[in-house]
């Protein structure tokens, strides 16, 4: 495989084929750590060690599985790839994940893992299958950290808990939004982040499915 | 104590609405929500789903994988909690395939009316959600039943009200950029808003 065909798979999917703005994958499980940016950090790359891993793995073994009970093998393979992140987690950043709480145990139905182990894994060689869920990984973790950003900075005035915008209960000048803790701001974020995004890339517009007609009695004015 | 399971209930379908407050099942729920026809189906479906898996994964829980669940068995020392990921999605895999088996063979017409969508669900986060939710909060059995089925019900009525939206939507002139996904996000988000309103209810 050529130099260009491997950044292309590692870099695809963090903007022109993102799983979030573009696929709808994996959006359960993530948003509602992206109140700041730390939490976002350690979410994000537990789920590109994950795809990574998965699409790996299961990469390596995709002729022996036998088609009809595939989905339960790669189930079987990711679940048991979280149970190890989650088991680290818990051994080495234990406040951390107390934090994130059930939404570790979650990637296993991120749909973005399920969707790369069948989409990708299964017809590629195990390296470049590696790569893609990365990539994946990368694309899920750069909305992730967008909209960590804004939460956080805007919501509570700080990045990574360090405080950039003294809020007016330290005698700052800011005054926090709390709307952007809450959970309909993720939704905006990330709604205004599609916005954007498509507006770049315009080939990523959905096609009307109604159109109106336009007005066909003209004498009638 | 019914008033307790009575609060339990609203808390889950209203308050903690899986789909609006703890962005469970979005995958399914932007992607099968343009229809209301369809989203009422997969919405009973997953109440189904939930109301069956939440308890059973509470039982498992207590009985074999809990801190010294075993001790009936003689080994009052095993701490299986580990495997908990593994095994819930296991029921769920294994569930979602019984009862489809079931209702093909003894519900025809819910079969037909569910079809396609009794597979998709068990990757829906909603229903992995709801079983750690369970375990993180200790429900007991009788509360977990009213927590799965609560939650199902709560689910379900989030994603028929966007449905409904979405439908009339269509007929709307959006932003180029802003059309389909994303302003569906921000339809949800405005929906999220309204149930926050909720949140002020205590019981």
């Amino acid at each position: 495989m050529s130099s260009t065909s491997v950044k292309e798979v590692l870099f695809a999917p963090v903007f022109s084929n993102n799983p979030i703005a573009l696929q709808i994958l994996g959006i359960c499980s993530a948003l509602a750590v992206t109140t700041s940016m730390k939490l976002s950090i350690v979410m994000g790359l537990a789920v590109c060690l994950v795809t990574g891993m998965s699409n790996l793995l299961i990469s390596l073994i995709r002729a022996q599985i036998p088609s009809s009970i595939r989905i339960i093998v790669q189930m079987t393979i990711i679940a048991s790839l979280v149970i190890v992140v989650d088991q680290i987690l818990q051994a080495y950043a234990y406040e951390l994940s107390k934090q994130l709480s059930v939404f570790v145990g979650l990637i296993i139905t991120n749909c973005i893992v399920m969707g790369r182990a069948e989409a990708f894994a299964m017809q590629n060689k195990p390296l470049i299958s590696f790569i893609d869920g990365v990539g994946n990984g990368l694309g899920y973790m750069m909305i992730m950290l967008v909209v960590a950003f804004f939460r956080e900075l805007l919501g509570s005035g700080k990045l990574f808990g360090i405080e950039i915008l003294a809020t007016v209960n330290d005698g700052g000048w800011y005054v926090p939004n709390g709307l952007l803790l809450l959970p309909p701001s993720a939704f905006f974020i990330i709604g205004l982040i599609i916005w954007s995004l498509r507006s770049w890339k315009k080939d990523q517009v959905e096609p009307v499915d109604y159109k109106l007609s336009a007005h066909s009695v003209k004498g009638a004015f | 104590m019914f008033e307790h399971y009575l609060s339990l209930f609203i808390k889950a379908v209203f308050i903690e609405n899986m789909a609006l407050a703890f962005f469970l099942g979005m995958c399914t729920f932007l992607a099968i929500s343009k229809k209301i026809q369809a989203a009422i189906g997969l919405g009973i479906a997953v109440i189904v789903v939930l109301a069956i898996t939440v308890p059973i994964n509470n039982l498992i829980y207590t009985y074999l994988l809990k801190d010294g669940a075993l001790a009936w068995a003689g080994y009052p020392d095993v701490d299986l909690s580990f495997l908990g990921l593994l095994t819930y999605i296991g029921v769920i895999a294994a569930l979602v395939q019984i009862l489809e088996m079931v209702l093909d063979k003894y519900f025809q017409d819910l079969y037909n009316a569910l079809g396609v969508f009794l597979p998709l669900i068990t990757v829906n986060c909603a229903i992995m959600g709801a079983s750690l939710f369970m375990v993180e909060r200790d429900y007991n059995f009788g509360e977990s039943v009213v927590y799965g089925l609560g939650a199902g019900v709560g689910w379900a009525l989030a994603i028929a009200a966007l449905a409904g939206i979405r439908e009339k939507l269509k007929y709307s002139d959006v932003p180029e950029g802003l059309r389909g996904l994303g302003i569906t996000f921000i339809t949800v988000g405005l929906m999220s808003l309204g149930f926050m309103s909720f949140s002020g209810i205590s019981l």
